[in-house]
């Protein structure tokens, strides 16, 4: 036993994260090394860093200004979303007409879209959820239809021949038969919504993380640009490291 | 490769395994005994069916025959050479998955060994027709596997591998997917290539019928690791077909298979039970 | 044509004739959008003058760039990955949230390493498209069935012939995928660079415009990106679906 602990630890996935974690850290400070304190803050020095930042007072406003929009866009995004989604996954023709109407929009650089966005709803935080939720809306609907397409007949066959009414077919068969996909669907709409409402923030705002980022930038201010982009980069990998995990159960149960 | 020394050449043997074991490590685990000692002779020209109940390691066996994968102990020869971790020339196998490459029409497909070694357009042409002709796959040439059902795409593999003459042919339960009724008629279709072609033929089925109406032996395979319990003859004429199923010394031949088989595939079912 | 199809147009112009009504009534404000007509005509008259030429240029070559070296390191990475079992371990959960980090923040980086120029942006475009590559690359390679790999065995085929005959041509459509998204990813790239980071071309342009109140020049160039990035996708779409078609897959 003793023997052969050391062996299956040398094979096992923990070892080989540390291991990549290990070059990327390394490969991060020679970028440092090299590019200088200008291009590139040293791993450590930014970990310290951001630990400032949250301890500061300026950052909690910002943050509290992005998290309200990036909340409010992932429930419209979700809620419309998924409702959209299923209309749509039902009624095989309006998704057959929607479908590709929705991937064009999905492969637009949406960015060009923002100066429209900000003209109908003036400079505040209408826009930023606008913005984020058409962000994160077309993969939800996208997903949601697809899932709804793919319930097997069988499955309803069933239910038929069960005499299921409308609420236990929904709640017994319809929903679980879809929810790994739908849930697939929210947690890529999360990331988009995330990347449109701080995008948003980018371009055209006086607040949030976006704001801060752009500023820093404009002051070639590398250790604040660094410690936001680990926060976030923080932020949305543990959400969505979450959130696959929770994917990834859904998906073995069918 | 050369034989083994020692080992006498029998007359008409075309392929010889001896104490053939094949074992899977398994991490933490002692290794898994998946197949053998084999021994076993297949005579030149002859077909040679293979059962047993399921888990036994009939693929295995295949794999190793082909040279897909090496024995962990034992030897195989093919013609006298020794089969090591490449497949030998003249050596054809039809996998129970179907292979037919779907970015390729029919055509296509059947041509791939052929282009492969460099034929000529013009001997490309007049075998790939002969061989649409025989399989029944002559209106199908310029369509894609994904516009033919499972059987006919059976039937694409089976001539792909069939344009090349092979003198020993393999076959993994290549009927798996199909209906008894079109299994029968495929086996007609597959003794009619048999007795054309003059090649030596192994088949792994788990049909206990198909094995006794199709072969001239039938090893019969025990449970995990698999070794052969017996070697039934059937003694058929060579000009059979699936009418025989009506004589009764088909009645008998399936009869014997199964009285060996059953007490072997109650054995591997309790072996799956337990893995679970 | 079919039914959808029929309807589909029917619904677009539909909703372009209604913003045209909805413009020219007044009841969108000129200074918030210009009609649709008027728009087209603001782009042929650009186009005419040949003003937008130099922008159309850098972005469009700019994203070329970006697409070729996303297809190619993409295509060779997952390749190298999916031969490597460990490595495929360790980075899976890492593409997977791959597209949670706004990659737009390393712009900064990117100026000090390749200058003031329009490398930073064929380089954020690059990283946006390559990640879609690798992973429909990996996801390809994953559905060569072993079947067809043992095939390749039997009928003797070397490790090179087994890749480019058998592996490659098998996992095409699902490159193919690939390739898709890297077009769309690598305007979103670099579009979205120079708009945010007023770097020069159309995605600055667009900005300046909406800065300068000039919402004609604006609208027609946000209509000249929609419209290129709209057929492109498009194309690429319907091709795909012939290749997915032709496979049973669809």
């Amino acid at each position: 036993m003793s023997a052969r602990f050391p062996a299956a630890f040398f094979r096992s996935r923990a070892f080989d994260f540390a291991v990549f974690a290990a070059l990327f850290l390394a490969l991060w400070q020679v970028a440092h090394e090299w590019g200088g304190e200008v291009a590139m803050t040293a791993p450590l020095d930014t970990l310290v860093f951001s630990a400032k930042t949250l301890a500061s007072a300026e950052f909690w406003p910002h943050a509290y200004a992005t998290l309200r929009a990036f909340l409010i866009a992932l429930v419209l995004a979700s809620t419309a979303g998924v409702l959209a989604g299923a209309a749509l996954g039902f009624h095989r023709l309006s998704g057959e007409v929607s479908e590709p109407i929705l991937v064009g929009v999905y492969s637009i650089p949406k960015v060009t879209l923002y100066p429209i966005i900000l003209l109908f709803f003036g400079i505040g935080i209408e826009a930023k959820v606008a913005f984020g939720a058409l962000h994160g809306v077309i993969p939800i609907i996208l997903f949601t239809m697809n899932a709804v397409r793919n319930i097997k007949p069988v499955y309803i066959k069933t239910a038929r021949v069960m005499r299921l009414g409308p609420w236990p077919l929904f709640r017994h068969v319809l929903l679980p038969a879809t929810l790994p996909e739908v849930f697939t669907g929210l947690r890529v709409g999360f990331a988009l919504t995330l990347i449109g409402t701080l995008l948003s923030e980018m371009f055209g705002s006086r607040s949030g993380i976006g704001f801060q980022l752009m500023n820093a930038i404009g002051l070639h201010n590398m250790d604040i640009i660094m410690s936001l982009t680990f926060l976030l980069v923080a932020f949305a990998g543990t959400a969505n490291a979450a959130m696959l995990a929770l994917d990834h159960r859904l998906h073995r149960r069918v | 490769m050369r034989r083994p020394a020692g080992v006498p050449r029998m007359s008409e043997a075309h392929v010889v395994l001896e104490g053939v074991t094949r074992m899977f490590p398994r991490e933490g685990q002692a290794p898994l005994h998946a197949l053998g000692p084999i021994d076993l002779e297949l005579r030149a020209g002859e077909f040679f069916g293979v059962v047993g109940p399921s888990g036994c390691g009939k693929s295995t066996l295949l794999d190793v025959i082909a040279g897909l994968s090496l024995p962990s102990a034992g030897w195989i020869a093919i013609d006298g050479t020794t089969v090591g971790g490449e497949v030998p020339e003249g050596v054809g196998v039809v996998f129970q998955d179907d292979a037919s490459f779907p970015w390729l029409t029919v055509w296509d497909n059947i041509a791939f060994g052929l282009r492969q070694r460099g034929a000529g357009a013009a001997e490309i042409a007049e075998r790939v027709t002969r061989a649409l002709a025989l399989m029944g796959l002559g209106d199908f040439a310029r369509a894609y596997p994904a516009q033919l059902s499972g059987g006919m795409r059976q039937r694409v593999c089976i001539a792909r591998t069939l344009v090349l003459q092979p003198r020993l042919i393999l076959l993994d339960e290549p009927f798996g997917a199909l209906d008894q009724q079109t299994r029968l008629l495929m086996g007609d279709e597959l003794l009619n290539l048999w007795r054309q072609t003059g090649a030596t033929i192994l088949l792994i089925t788990h049909a206990l019928d198909e094995a006794a109406m199709l072969s001239d032996r039938v090893g019969v395979m025990s449970a995990r690791p698999g070794r052969f319990l017996e070697i039934v003859e059937t003694a058929w004429p060579r000009e059979r077909d699936s009418r025989i199923v009506a004589s009764s010394a088909f009645g008998a031949i399936t009869g014997r298979l199964w009285s060996l088989l059953r007490g072997e595939s109650l054995k591997a079912m309790q072996l799956e039970r337990r893995a679970e | 044509m079919k039914l959808a199809t029929k309807l589909r147009i029917v619904v677009l112009v539909a909703a372009v004739a209604a913003v045209e009504l909805l413009c020219r009534a007044g009841i969108i404000k000129a200074f918030t959008m210009i009609p649709p007509s008027e728009m087209a005509l603001s782009l042929w008259r650009l186009v005419a003058a040949g003003k937008a030429h130099n922008d159309m240029l850098r972005t469009l070559s700019a994203v070329g760039v970006a697409l070729f070296a996303s297809i190619v390191a993409g295509a060779a990475a997952g390749t190298a990955i999916h031969s490597l079992p460990r490595v495929r371990r360790t980075l899976d959960p890492l593409l997977a949230a791959y597209y949670s980090v706004p990659v737009f923040v390393f712009y900064p980086m990117f100026i000090v390493i390749f200058g003031l120029n329009d490398r930073p942006k064929i380089v954020i475009g690059f990283l946006y498209a390559v990640a879609a590559m690798i992973i429909n690359t990996l996801n390809g390679l994953d559905r060569v069935a072993p079947v067809l790999r043992k095939t390749a065995r039997v009928f003797r085929m070397g490790p090179a012939a087994t890749t480019f005959k058998v592996v490659l041509p098998c996992a095409a459509p699902y490159l193919f995928t690939g390739v898709k998204l890297a077009v769309a990813y690598s305007f979103i790239g670099v579009v979205g660079s120079e708009f945010i980071l007023s770097t020069g071309g159309l995605g600055y342009q667009i900005g300046f415009a909406y800065h300068d109140f000039n919402n004609r020049t604006m609208y027609a160039l946000i209509l000249f990106i929609l419209a290129v990035t709209l057929i492109a996708n498009m194309s690429l779409h319907a091709w795909e679906k012939v290749l997915l078609a032709r496979r049973g897959l669809l």
